[in-house]
């Protein structure tokens, strides 16, 4: 199984996908209905099938590869219903496809963009249906020659065969008369679960071979003709810009070619680039670099040059004194909490994070007066097109995207601006442009997890039953400078309100506090969850300890039986509580919770629901008497349905761990002089190998057989495990991430 | 000019001899398996083989390596058909997820098995400090111990 290098070498001159027709190579293509778009008379758009003369077959793939896998395991659901073997599939890289209709622009490869967990579970009908329409056809195209009913025929992998003439062809046979077929109405019945071969099972990702000889490319890589190369000094100062700037000594730089100004956003405006600053384009990424350490720039400090980070986690606090907006109501909070026979309260610092994608953020930008080709590493191609027609005022029917594979996506790269920013720089120079962040841009200049300080208070009847509940945030929301959002919705993106323990406790009540800080904000990896997963998971193990109750035990009663609970926020229509119940279960068994440990040891515990996913955390560490922490051995387990890409889905279970661990240990955001404090590496330190432990299992429990996503599922019960775990092992409770040094105080 | 040798071929530079090498193979001379994830050495992202030992590319001058032998990811395999060892465990436990980082981090394990040959779990740990933001350090920890296996056994197979 070879994937074809075409991902980001990717030009116009590209073979396109043609519906019926020769392509360059002599080969057909099946242009294949987008079933299961909205627009109905979308419906011949959508290529993804091509069956080469020697029977090789070519899958397109249309999602952003961001290291989840899609790009191998939407294919295996289409080769699982087109009935064609596995080694045989190469995979091609699609553009983004959007056609101008009366309504405005459709899909016309279905909807392209991956976040939220959502890449599989949007596609996991619309793949197999295309793949069970191709197979569809090639049989009609079969019967046809055959002279018999359709009915008569069926597949086996690569062919069409009828056992009543005892006939079989192969699909490069029938592929041309396939394809001149009008298409059906509907789609076919799809395959039972039962007799898939590669759905499900154990496959490597089609680009390994390519990732291992350097020969993959990301949007880093690219190279196009007359390219040059842009970056930009962006303003250190929160909502800052340059008041004026001298450019003699860079424009001295060998290789310089032009330099001039950027403007960033009108403060408080919705971003479509992050900050102002001053673009310097060169020969070579070297020479920009050269030219940028240049310039004498004078900034503007922005409307609060004294902002920092101490004078935000005060005011957090001042604010949970009063009282704020109640966004959930349940039951009676006050006469239950007023009744309660013991009262535990307990606050929780969550810190501004950043992505760190490892590939810094990049974009190739060429601008016609008519036309606007881009290259780059986005997890929204639509919101690229978006942002390069804001910059060059272009329509987007005008703009082709191209979209790379991606050195990491975590959630920076849903949004665009430095697509908008390679755009701005190519329209005004005329020169194709890569532009290229470098890792202290990204540190200082990203749209940062939001911050924010929890207050949790629970009320306990004599029995050691949680009778009340709430939670009462002050943070600085996500939903901060979007378009069209009343200040009394910025609470959504912080608190999902359906989140255990709804349902569960009876009188529950979430409070919120919204306090602003000129740090933009962004969706990070499981958003929310991966504050209020930490924040819950901790209160309750902080219940369990108090109250003298076993801290699985606690969570197994309040979880209780399978049942279907209503869910109205992202990953719903329900959450099942039994299924984390069933995955604690697992995980305390395998790490040996609950047996004697060694001195200095502890195993902590967590579990989630994460946008429709189920994950649940056994860690054990080990705390020395000089405050050292060593992780000993984790056990995660997630329940994502049905796994239709195993291998992929322990990779992202794996990786979820490791950053829910690594951010808890050692990484926040920091704001001092109305500036963000850390730069690289040195200071932002992503945890490497050393950090965690050889006994380090990921166990797939499924369950049924719908799939959930599972990108962003096995994150937010990590960092509450080891917090708890640390607990266990010390008697030292973390309430303010990230966890540093706190141990040795 | 800087004259060095990348993956047994000669090569001549005339620019800024303060180039990082990272840039020198990145942007003139097409090798992008190197990538740049820092630029201050401390992600390994970039890191290559100077002379036969692992060493980050975007902290090397270019004129650090006048005619020093390079390699880089694109030329540690024997030949296009052979993968080497590493690579080889690299695919057995299909260990990159983004694999932005892979290019460095498989280069790093190279040079540790040439002076480690069976590298324990401690080693590993205090050797490999290059990052990996998906957390892909179960199978990398693994996938070193399976090369050093497969190096042990006399080298590559094809594959």
């Amino acid at each position: 199984m070879r994937a074809e290098n075409t991902a980001t070498t990717a030009t116009l001159s590209r073979r396109q996908f043609v519906i019926a027709g020769a392509s360059a190579t002599g080969a057909f293509v099946i242009g294949l209905p987008a079933i299961g778009t909205a627009a109905g008379d979308e419906r011949q758009l959508g290529y993804f099938v091509e069956i080469l003369a020697d029977g090789r077959v070519i899958i397109g793939s249309n999602q952003p590869e961001i290291g989840q896998g899609v790009r191998t395991a939407l294919p295996m659901l289409i080769a699982e219903e087109l009935d064609v073997d596995w080694d045989k599939v190469s995979i091609r890289a699609m553009p983004l496809g959007i056609v101008k209709t009366e309504d405005g622009y459709a899909w016309k490869y279905g909807g392209q963009g991956v976040g939220g967990s959502t890449g599989l579970t949007e596609n996991w009908q619309y793949m197999r249906e295309v793949g069970a329409t191709a197979r569809q056809q090639l049989i009609r195209a079969a019967a046809e020659r055959w002279g018999v009913d359709p009915e008569s025929c069926t597949t086996e992998p690569g062919k069409v065969v009828c056992a009543e003439i005892g006939r079989s062809l192969p699909y490069a046979e029938l592929a041309a008369d396939a394809a001149a077929l009008p298409l059906p109405a509907e789609a076919p019945a799809l395959k039972a679960m039962d007799d898939y071969r590669i759905v499900g099972k154990q496959h490597g990702s089609v680009d390994v071979r390519d990732i291992v000889t350097g020969k993959v490319r990301y949007g880093i890589d690219t190279r196009e003709p007359n390219m040059r190369y842009a970056v930009i000094a962006r303003c250190p100062y929160l909502n800052g810009k340059p008041e004026s700037f001298d450019d003699s000594a860079a424009r001295k730089v060998a290789g310089v070619l032009d330099v001039f100004e950027i403007e960033g956003p009108a403060l408080g405006d919705p971003y479509q680039i992050l900050a102002s600053g001053i673009a310097v384009v060169a020969t070579s990424t070297w020479a920009a670099i050269k030219g940028r350490e240049a310039l004498d720039i004078t900034w503007n400090k922005g409307p609060d040059p004294s902002a920092n980070s101490a004078d935000f986690w005060k005011q957090n606090a001042a604010m949970l004194e009063g009282v704020g907006q109640v966004v959930l109501d349940d039951g009676d909070f006050n006469a239950s909490i007023n009744s309660a026979d013991t009262v535990i309260t307990h606050r929780y610092e969550v810190p501004f994070v950043n992505h760190a994608p490892l590939e810094p953020q990049n974009c190739y930008a060429r601008v016609e007066a008519d036309f606007c080709h881009i290259i780059a590493p986005t997890q929204m191609p639509s919101g690229a097109s978006r942002s390069a027609a804001w910059a060059t005022g272009l329509e987007r029917d005008q703009i082709h995207v191209d979209f790379t594979r991606v050195g990491g996506g975590f959630g920076r790269r849903l949004t665009n601006d430095y697509v908008a920013e390679a755009a701005l720089i190519a329209k005004k120079t005329g020169w194709p442009i890569k532009l290229q962040w470098t890792r202290e841009d990204d540190v200082q200049h990203d749209f940062y997890r939001p911050a924010g300080l929890h207050e949790m208070r629970a009320g306990l009847a004599g029995n050691g039953k949680i009778t009340a509940w709430t939670q009462r945030l002050a943070s600085a929301s996500k939903y901060y400078r979007r378009a069209n959002m009343p200040d009394e919705n910025l609470w959504e993106a912080e608190l999902y309100v359906d989140d255990f323990p709804r349902r569960i406790v009876d009188n529950l009540r979430l409070e919120y506090f919204h306090n602003d800080i000129g740090v933009p904000r962004g969706s990070w990896r499981a958003p929310a969850h991966t504050a209020n997963a930490w924040v819950v998971q901790s209160f309750i193990d902080e219940i369990a300890h108090e109250t003298g109750q076993d801290p699985l035990q606690l969570r197994l009663d309040l979880y209780g039986s399978e049942r279907e609970l209503e869910y109205g926020n992202h990953g719903g229509p329900t959450f099942n509580p039994g299924r984390l119940a069933r995955l604690l279960r697992f995980v305390a068994e395998r790490s040996g919770y609950g047996k004697s440990l060694p001195a200095g040891h502890g195993i902590g515990l967590a579990s989630h629901f994460t946008f429709g996913g189920y994950a649940a955390h056994a860690i054990e560490v080990s705390v020395s008497k000089s405050g050292d922490l060593s992780i000993e051995r984790i056990v995660a387990a997630i329940d994502c349905g049905y796994a239709v890409h195993p291998n992929a889905v322990e990779a992202q279970l794996q990786g979820g761990t490791v950053d829910g661990i690594s951010t808890a240990l050692g990484l926040e955001i920091t704001v001092k002089d109305g500036q963000i404090q850390q730069s690289n590496f040195h200071d932002y330190p992503l945890a490497r190998i050393a950090a965690f432990p050889s006994r380090f299992e990921a166990h797939i429990l499924p369950y049924d057989d719908v799939p959930t996503g599972v990108g962003e599922i096995g994150l937010p019960t990590a960092a509450p495990a080891l917090t708890n775990a640390i607990f266990a092992a010390s008697g030292k409770r973390i309430r303010k991430l990230p966890i540093k040094d706190q141990l040795k105080t | 000019m800087v004259s060095f040798e990348v993956n047994s071929e000669p090569v001549e530079f005339g620019g800024d001899e303060d180039t990082p090498l990272l840039w020198v193979l990145r942007d003139h001379l097409d090798l992008t398996g190197t990538r740049f994830g820092c630029g201050i050495g401390q992600c390994g992202a970039c890191t290559v083989h100077i002379g036969g030992r692992a060493q980050r590319a975007c902290v090397t001058p270019v004129s650090a390596v006048r005619d020093a032998s390079i390699t880089t990811i694109e030329g540690l395999a024997p030949d296009a058909e052979t993968l080497h060892p590493v690579q080889q465990a690299w695919v057995e436990f299909d260990v990159p997820q983004c694999g932005y980082c892979q290019a460095g981090q498989i280069m790093a394990t190279a040079d540790l098995l040439r002076r480690n040959p069976a590298p324990t779990d401690d080693d590993i740990d205090r050797e490999m400090s290059n990052i990996c933001r998906c957390g892909t350090y179960a199978r990398i920890r693994k996938a070193i111990h399976r090369a050093a296996e497969l190096t042990a056994k006399g080298g590559s197979d094809a594959s």
